[in-house]
Formats: structure tokens, C-alpha cells, sequence
């Protein structure tokens, strides 16, 4: 975005009495990490505001005294706690440099409506705040499981060596315990063998459906749709109670059959939901046109209308997977030892014997999810562009 | 087209023709448009229709039969289930049949006759060992009935052999199996029987009762029959080698006590028969009340004997009413005492606290949508990422986190501790309680919550809520008249979706839950897996199937199911 509104420096009795309120503010943290709370916010705001006054009013050359800034502070970090109160003193450094900048410069006006008032401004930036620490949230309990996971210790917490970011308090072991632990590895097979001919099933069932849904005389539609759907909506919990009940009364409880059978019903509505979405923005006159020029229904189906599809078959599909992977209610009730996925196996982990190897399992999963994340967006953009391009 | 003429043009052309058709059509007035063969077009029509219907249905047909029986089905077992009560009448026939009769409200115990059904139930329910899973079913309506068929079962059989000695002692004919099978069989089936041998693979040959003796001795015979097939077909064994159970001798003591015509028989082992026959008014006998009562004094309870009556339709309302904390009584549902109620308790504590999952979800959530709304598509693309991959990472990858965060010894605390806030011996204790629950279930949801108040944010003009201020409104108003009320679509969306989702979750109240933070759904895999009380589970299951659907109905009514979005 441009600027909105030309800015203009602002007086030192503005700015630098805000930045020592943000100073007092990492002070007290300080200060009570370090054992001394009000010592901590007198340094914290005294010392911010004069190196927010020197910096503007003295050095002047942003670049330089930011970057001083920043090693000054590492400095001062490190003569206080070592090495990682170093990298925290210079976060804090690069943070107050550029804090102070921007409020002497006036540049947090720049992006804002010029008919803002001051108080409408604060709550902007303070808006932006309480959101992103909503995001981090979000984020964080995947961010810290990645480096626990390299963790040297059997600890579910960053040990004194980790902070210090010494080598020997990382290592791999919990990986190679995953890549070599019998147990683990019988459930990554299992988990292998489940969720592929799940997807199958519920790709192949759920496209034929789908097509014949988005058809424009369809009766039954709605209730059709809702029988369709309904693995979706109930508990699972419910569905694994119902299954565990009736696969056990006609043999299928605690065989590989049923479960693939229990996860393609579940993986159904994504694979419906996905590619009845992609119908929706289908030009029918297409497969006339090919029936026009002579192609059977067959033909028309595989060389005209699957390809336009298959952006969403496949996301459908890659849905089913994730569902069918990651899913431990069911299989926990429908299976027995035999058919342990890698989900279940984490499960009984986190609630018997705890131990760290489940981390490193995280950490895959989340580089799987990721992956997976990106060929959806992927297929999804494909899809809008071979849409566009279609006629209609 | 009712207006074409048919006078334009010269047309040769007779026959079916499109033009012909409709000249026929204008001519008839009152008579129904044809197509061009002939038929009706309204007819024509719906052929043509109904091809294309046909058509989608067969594209349909395969998934939803796949659907109706892997998923279907099985929901549909549950709901029967949660109502299916047929063990009593299978395990105890006699003793329901005996007990239709008895007024369950009076002071007194049932007669005789039904505690002598009792006796031949649970002799033939012991033999089958079926008589300790009736006892776990009744036990779960009166503590106690477990063990006391347990001890019934282990008894039963002294009061049969009261009569089986007696016999015995008169004649030792009456100790062999060979002997009772020459009696009680067919000629032509004893002889297949003795011939037939346990390793050939072959099937056993059924036993016929001998029609003379059948009408001379009808329970006896019964009794055996019972026997033989039980041997033969349930124990594998061969008949010709086992001895009867007491239980048939009991059943020839009554067959000869009530004055069977032992005359009227001449076939093998009539002279034993006759001669037991004039024994049997000499014998001791067995009082089934007494002898019960020796058993455990709680057959003299009219706790058990109303639990049995009241439990012996085939289908009962008892796990309904169990799963709301009252209890079927004589007198019909009544409330459980004090201390025996949990499951309102547990409904409702589930019920708030998806109720407070919901109201974080939208308080974090609304913010986040709002600004990933309003920022500039590229940024939001950026933020999307960070609202996407928790939604994507594995619920166990996610609950994995938390249990490991919150933790005595865990992050947070630990991070609490480093900056002072909390002392290190008050660490907080954020785990197996509810705030585990709530605050792991709010950041699994939150990305549900996200998404459709987005969607809905995104649709929202920015230029009515400038309108409203450059008419003089302040912020507040400007949002709380103006914004809100366009973006409350997207929170009602968010909510009943987050709503239905917390309501059932299994997997994060196990782990993080601990004993006070569970859900009903905890409860329901208990009863599955350990307690076993599938009644009770299938009635709970189908109560909170219930509450879902509904609000799933509702769902569908304020946003409807074809709006269903998945990841943006």
C-alpha cells in the first residue's frame, strides 16, 4: 500500500517517552527473570530512552545506529546470561531501533487515513497487536514441538543445553528411535497400507456420485446429499461406536477390511463436498459438443470431462487421505493390534508411556501437512485457471 | 407455439415432422400437444426425464449403498441397540414367561413354580456360560446381581443332582449315557449315532426323541433335547459318550411325579422306567425356594425379582433413562438417588464448556477475520498460511503440543517461571482439568471459526461503515450498528460449526482432559471398551446424536449444507 498521508517528524518529547514505556515494559521481564523488578523498569525505561534520544538526535544515520544499537544491546545480553540472552538482546536492540525510527520519523502515520485522530491511531497499531498475538497462538504450539523434537534429553521441555543452543543438547535420537522402533514402524506400514485404498474407495464412489449429483434432474437431491454427507457431521465418536457395534456383529471388527471400509465412509463427504464444487462451475455444453462429434459416453467422460475435473477430484481425494491418516476415534474402536496406525500409536503414546519419539513423529506429520497444504492451493488455482478458460 | 399457423408454406411432407406435429396439435384444440411420433409431449417429456434420472441415479446408486451399509447401517444398529434388551428373555425364558403373571408392586415373593423356572434357566444358561454376561447386564441396573448369578451358576447344579443321586442309587441303569439315549432316541438315530465317529469330519447325527416316550415323558424329553443339542452342536462333543445333565433328571422326577403312564411303554429300559416310576413318591425332593434362598439370601429380595420383571421386555427405555440419571422401577421412571447421578451432570458440563470453547473461538477469531478481511490480498495470503497449517497439522500432532506445553514441568509453565510471573513451587496446573480442555479445544477449533467469518467478513463493502462515520457516527457506533450486524452470518456459521465439533470430541479431552475436563464422548468410549455396557453407550451416543443433528439442522437452515467450505 502507498502512503496515505505525508508525514513529518515529531517533537523528542513524543517519542522518547513512549519508547521508555516499551523499554520499562521489556524491563520488568527482565527485571524479574533477573530478580530485581522495579531495578529491571527504571534500567529498562531509562536506558531505552536515552538510546532512543542519542540514536535520533545525535547519531542521526539510521542504518549505523540501528545496527549499533542492535550489538550494543547482544553486548550487554550476553555479559548478563551468555548466549542466549545474547540473541534476545539483539531482537530487543533490532525491536527499539527500529521502534524509535519509526515513531521519529513519524512513519506510523504514513499507513493510516490522514482524518485518523491520535487515540484512532493507537488502537490501529494496538488492534494489530492483539491480532497477531492471536496468530501466534495459532502457531506456536506447532513451532515449539519442531525444535523439542531434536531435543538430547527423554524432556518434554527445553533443557538449560537447548537455550544455550549448545550441540549437545540437540540430536537426532528421537528420529532414529521412530525410524527404528519396531512398534513405530508397524504402525507407519499399517498407516500406509489404510489410507491409500480408503482414498481409493472414496474417490471412486464419491466422483461417479458426485457427477451423477450435479446432474439437473436429480430426485431425492437434498435427502441424497444429506445421507452423503452425514459421516461428516456425526461425532465420531458416534460413528465409532455405531461401526465397533455393527462390524463386529457380521466379522469385520479388528480386520484390515474394515477399517479401510470405516475410513472411505469418512473420507465420502470431503471428496463429494470437493468435487461437486468443481461441477458447479462445469459448461455441460462441452460433453454435448463431444457427443456432437461423435465421442461415447466413456470417451467423453475420460477425454472431456475428467481432465476439467481433476483439479478437484484430486484435492477431494488428497482430503480423503489426510482424514483417513490422521484419523484414530474410528480405528481405535474398528481395529485391533493388527491394524495400530501411526495416529493411534501416538495416541496410546500420549496417554501410557510418554515418550519424546511422539515429537519427532509430530514434526514429519507437520512437513507432510505442509506439503499437502501446497498442492491443494496448487490444484486449487489450477482449477480457477482451467475454469476461466472454459467457455460459459 | 399455440399461436403457429399452419397455412404458411406449401408443406408435401406427410408424416412425423416437428411442423406436421404441431399443425395436428392446432387442429385438435382441446386435445393434449403431441410430439413428432405421435405420443403426447407431455409424455415424450417425462421419458425423457425419467431417462435422466434414471441415469443419475445409477451414478448415485453405488456410493450411497456403500454409504447406507458401512455407515448407515451401523448408526442405525446403535440407535437399536440403545433400546434392544432381548438378553433377559433369551437367557431366563421360563422365568419371564413365570413371571408375567406376578404383581411386581405386592410384598411377596413369586411362587414356587417361577423359582423352579429360575433353576431350569440358569442350569441350562450355566452349561452354555452365558448366565455371568446376563449377570453383568443386570448388574448395571442393581449392584450386586453380577455376583449373585455368579454363585448361582457355580450352585445350581446340587439341586439337580439331589434327584440324579436318588436316582442313581436306585438303579445304576440310570448312570450311563448309552442307557438315557436307548430310552429317550429313535432306534434309526441311536444306531447312526454309536456308528458315527468324532474324527470322520461327517455332522453328528441330530437326535430324535422317540415319539412313545415323548408322549409319556414330554418334559423329559424336552430337557434332553435341549441337552443334545447343546452337546452336538455347541460343545462338539459326541452324545453317545456324555452323561445327561441333572437337569433332565429333575425333569423325569416331574414327568413321573405328576403321574406319567409308564405302562403305556415297552420299549428299552421300560422296566427301569416302571420301577423308577413306583420309587419316586418315596424320594427326598427339593424345595427351589429354600434351596435358592441357601444359594444367596438375596433371592429372597424383591429388588432382584422386580429388576428381573422389569427388565424382561425385549426392548427397554432403561438405558434412556439410565443416561439421564433415573432408573425403571415398578412404578415406572423414577429419579436416581442423589449420589447416583452424573449423566445431566456430564451433559451439561459438556454443553458449557463447548459453550465457552465457542465464545473464545469467536473472540479470537473475530479479530483475526476481520483484519485478514480488511489487510491487502497479498498480506492476507501470508497471514492465511499461519490461520491454514494448524487446520492442516494432525489433531494428534496439535493435542500433542498442548500436553506437552502445558505441562507442570511444561513450556508455558516453564516460560512463567522464568519471567517471574508465577513462583516456581505454584506452577499453575493447566493440564487434566478443564482449562487443559478449553484451551487446547479453542486453538484445534479456532481455524473452523476463522474461515467462515472471513468468507462472510470478505463480502462486507468497507464504504458502508466510511458512510456511517462521514455521517458523523463514532468507531464504536459505526462498527457495532454498521459492521456487526453484516458479519453476525459469519459468527452464527463459525459458532454452531465449532459447537458441533466440540460437542463430540473424543481425542483432546482424553489426553489434556484428566478426570474433571471430559466430554459425554469419554463417557461413551468408557462404556464401550471398559465397562462394557454397550446399552448404555448406544443411549448415550444416540441423545448426543440427537443434540448434533439438530444443530446440524439448524446449520443447514442459516447457512446451508452446500455452503460447506473446506480450507478457504
Amino acid at each position: 500500500m502507498t502512503a496515505l498521508t505525508p508525514i513529518s517528524r515529531t517533537p523528542v518529547s513524543f517519542y522518547v517517552p513512549v519508547v521508555a514505556a516499551a523499554g520499562a515494559l521489556a524491563g520488568l521481564f527482565v527485571g524479574t527473570a533477573q530478580g530485581s523488578t522495579i531495578l529491571g523498569v527504571l534500567l529498562g525505561a531509562i536506558l531505552m530512552g536515552a538510546i532512543a534520544f542519542v540514536i535520533t538526535q545525535i547519531i542521526k544515520t539510521e542504518k549505523a545506529s540501528r545496527w549499533g544499537v542492535v550489538v550494543l544491546l547482544a553486548i550487554v545480553g550476553f555479559l548478563l546470561g551468555g548466549l542466549p540472552a545474547a540473541i534476545i538482546g539483539g531482537l530487543f536492540g533490532w525491536f527499539f531501533g527500529w521502534f524509535s525510527f519509526w515513531l521519529y520519523e513519524g512513519r506510523y502515520r504514513a499507513r493510516v487515513a490522514p482524518y485518523l485522530t491520535p487515540g484512532q491511531v493507537l488502537w490501529h497499531f494496538t488492534f494489530r497487536v492483539i491480532c497477531g498475538a492471536i496468530l501466534v497462538f495459532l502457531i506456536t504450539p506447532i513451532l515449539v514441538v519442531m525444535p523439542l523434537s531434536f531435543n538430547a534429553e527423554d524432556f518434554f521441555t527445553f533443557t538449560p543445553e537447548m537455550l544455550r543452543f549448545d550441540p549437545e543438547g540437540y540430536s537426532l535420537k528421537h528420529y532414529e528411535d521412530f525410524f527404528t522402533n519396531a512398534d513405530w514402524q508397524q504402525a507407519l506400514a499399517n498407516s500406509v497400507k489404510i489410507a491409500p485404498v480408503a482414498t481409493l474407495l472414496s474417490v471412486g464412489f464419491g466422483t461417479l456420485a458426485a457427477i451423477g449429483l450435479s446432474q439437473p434432474h436429480v430426485p431425492f437431491r437434498r435427502a441424497i446429499m444429506a445421507i452423503l454427507i452425514s459421516p461428516m457431521i456425526v461425532p465420531l465418536i458416534i460413528s465409532a461406536a455405531g461401526m465397533y457395534f455393527f462390524y463386529s456383529r457380521i466379522g469385520l471388527q479388528g480386520t484390515y477390511m474394515g477399517v479401510v471400509l470405516a475410513h472411505a465412509a469418512l473420507g465420502i463427504p470431503f471428496v463429494i463436498i470437493t468435487v461437486t464444487a468443481t461441477l458447479v462451475g462445469f459448461d455441460n455444453s462441452l460433453t454435448r459438443a463431444a457427443a456432437n462429434m461423435g465421442a461415447g459416453p466413456v470417451t467423453t467422460f475420460f477425454r472431456v470431462q475428467m481432465p476439467l475435473i481433476l483439479p478437484g477430484v484430486i484435492s477431494g481425494g488428497l482430503f480423503a487421505f489426510i482424514t483417513s491418516f490422521d484419523e484414530v476415534v474410528v480405528v481405535l474402536f474398528v481395529g485391533s493390534a493388527g491394524q495400530k496406525t501411526l495416529p493411534w500409536q501416538m495416541f496410546t503414546g500420549l496417554r501410557e508411556q510418554i515418550s519424546p519419539t511422539i515429537l519427532a513423529v509430530a514434526t514429519i506429520l507437520v512437513a507432510i501437512s505442509v506439503a499437502l497444504l501446497t498442492v491443494v492451493e496448487l490444484l486449487r488455482r489450477r482449477s480457477e485457471r482451467l475454469r476461466g478458460m472454459s467457455p460459459g | 407455439m399455440s399461436n403457429g399457423s399452419a397455412t404458411t408454406g406449401p408443406d408435401q411432407i406427410t408424416g412425423a415432422t416437428p411442423d406436421n406435429a404441431m399443425r395436428n396439435a392446432d387442429r385438435a384444440d382441446s386435445g393434449p400437444m403431441l410430439a413428432a411420433d405421435g405420443t403426447t409431449l407431455k409424455s415424450s417429456l417425462n421419458r425423457a426425464l425419467r431417462r435422466q434420472k434414471l441415469r443419475a441415479l445409477m451414478l448415485i446408486a453405488p456410493l450411497l449403498i456403500f454409504v447406507l451399509l458401512t455407515f448407515i447401517a451401523p448408526i442405525a444398529d446403535m440407535l437399536f441397540r440403545s433400546v434392544e434388551n432381548q438378553i433377559v428373555s433369551d437367557t431366563l425364558p421360563r422365568t419371564v414367561a413365570a413371571l408375567k403373571d406376578w404383581d411386581a408392586d405386592g410384598e411377596t415373593l413369586p411362587e414356587p413354580a417361577t423359582f423352579k423356572a429360575l433353576y431350569t434357566d440358569i442350569f441350562i444358561a450355566q452349561e452354555r456360560k452365558l448366565h455371568t454376561r446376563l449377570g453383568s447386564r443386570l448388574n448395571y441396573e442393581l449392584t450386586g446381581v453380577s455376583s449373585l448369578f455368579r454363585k448361582s451358576g457355580r450352585k445350581v447344579e446340587d439341586m439337580g443332582e439331589v434327584y440324579q443321586d436318588q436316582f442313581e442309587d436306585l438303579n445304576g441303569y440310570w448312570k450311563k449315557g448309552e442307557n438315557w439315549n436307548a430310552l429317550l432316541g429313535t432306534p434309526a438315530w441311536l444306531e447312526a449315532q454309536n456308528a458315527w465317529e468324532e474324527d470322520s469330519g461327517a455332522a453328528q447325527p441330530a437326535f430324535e426323541p422317540r415319539p412313545e416316550i415323548a408322549a409319556v415323558l414330554p418334559q423329559t424329553t424336552a430337557t434332553f433335547e435341549i441337552f443334545a443339542d447343546f452337546v452336538q452342536n455347541e460343545d462338539k462333543d459326541n452324545l453317545a459318550k456324555k452323561d445327561p445333565w441333572a437337569l433332565v433328571y429333575s425333569a423325569l422326577y416331574d414327568d413321573l411325579t405328576a403321574g406319567a403312564d409308564v405302562a403305556a411303554y415297552a420299549g428299552p429300559g421300560a422296566t427301569e422306567l416302571q420301577e423308577a416310576a413306583a420309587a419316586v413318591s418315596g424320594f427326598e425332593t427339593v424345595d427351589f425356594p429354600t434351596a435358592f434362598e441357601d444359594i444367596d439370601e438375596d433371592w429372597q429380595s424383591l429388588d432382584v425379582w422386580q429388576t428381573l420383571k422389569v427388565y424382561s421386555p425385549n426392548f427397554t427405555s432403561g438405558y434412556f433413562l439410565n443416561s439421564i440419571d433415573m432408573q425403571k422401577t415398578v412404578d415406572g421412571p423414577a429419579l436416581r438417588p442423589e449420589n447416583q447421578r452424573f449423566y445431566v451432570m456430564l451433559f451439561m458440563r459438556t454443553l458449557f464448556m463447548s459453550l465457552v470453547i465457542t465464545g473464545s473461538c469467536i473472540l479470537l477469531g473475530y479479530p483475526v477475520g476481520y483484519i485478514l478481511a480488511n489487510l491487502p490480498a497479498k498480506t492476507a495470503n501470508l497471514l492465511m498460511i499461519l490461520v491454514l497449517l494448524p487446520f492442516w497439522t494432525s489433531l494428534l500432532v496439535r493435542t500433542s503440543a498442548w500436553k506437552v506445553m502445558l505441562q507442570q514441568q511444561g513450556v508455558i509453565n516453564d516460560t512463567l517461571v522464568w519471567l517471574g510471573i508465577v513462583a516456581d513451587d505454584s506452577r499453575l496446573a493447566l493440564i487434566n482439568n478443564q482449562t487443559g480442555t478449553i484451551i487446547a479445544m479453542t486453538h484445534i477449533l479456532l481455524p473452523f471459526m476463522i474461515l467462515p467469518l472471513y468468507s462472510v467478513m470478505k463480502t462486507i463493502p468497507p464504504s458502508y461503515v466510511r458512510a456511517a462515520k462521514s455521517l458523523g457516527a463514532t468507531n464504536w457506533t459505526a462498527f457495532w450498528r454498521v459492521y456487526f450486524p453484516q458479519s453476525v452470518p459469519g459468527i452464527g456459521a463459525g459458532s454452531i460449526l465449532v459447537f458441533i465439533l466440540s460437542i463430540g470430541y473424543y481425542i483432546t479431552p482424553e489426553i489434556v482432559g484428566g478426570r474433571t475436563g471430559v466430554f459425554i464422548s469419554n463417557q461413551i468410549a468408557y462404556h464401550i471398551s471398559s465397562s462394557l455396557n454397550w446399552g448404555l453407550a448406544a443411549a448415550l451416543g444416540a441423545i448426543l446424536l440427537a443434540v448434533v443433528l439438530g444443530l446440524y439442522w439448524t446449520y443447514d437452515k442459516i447457512v446451508g449444507i452446500d455452503n460447506v467450505k473446506l480450507g478457504g
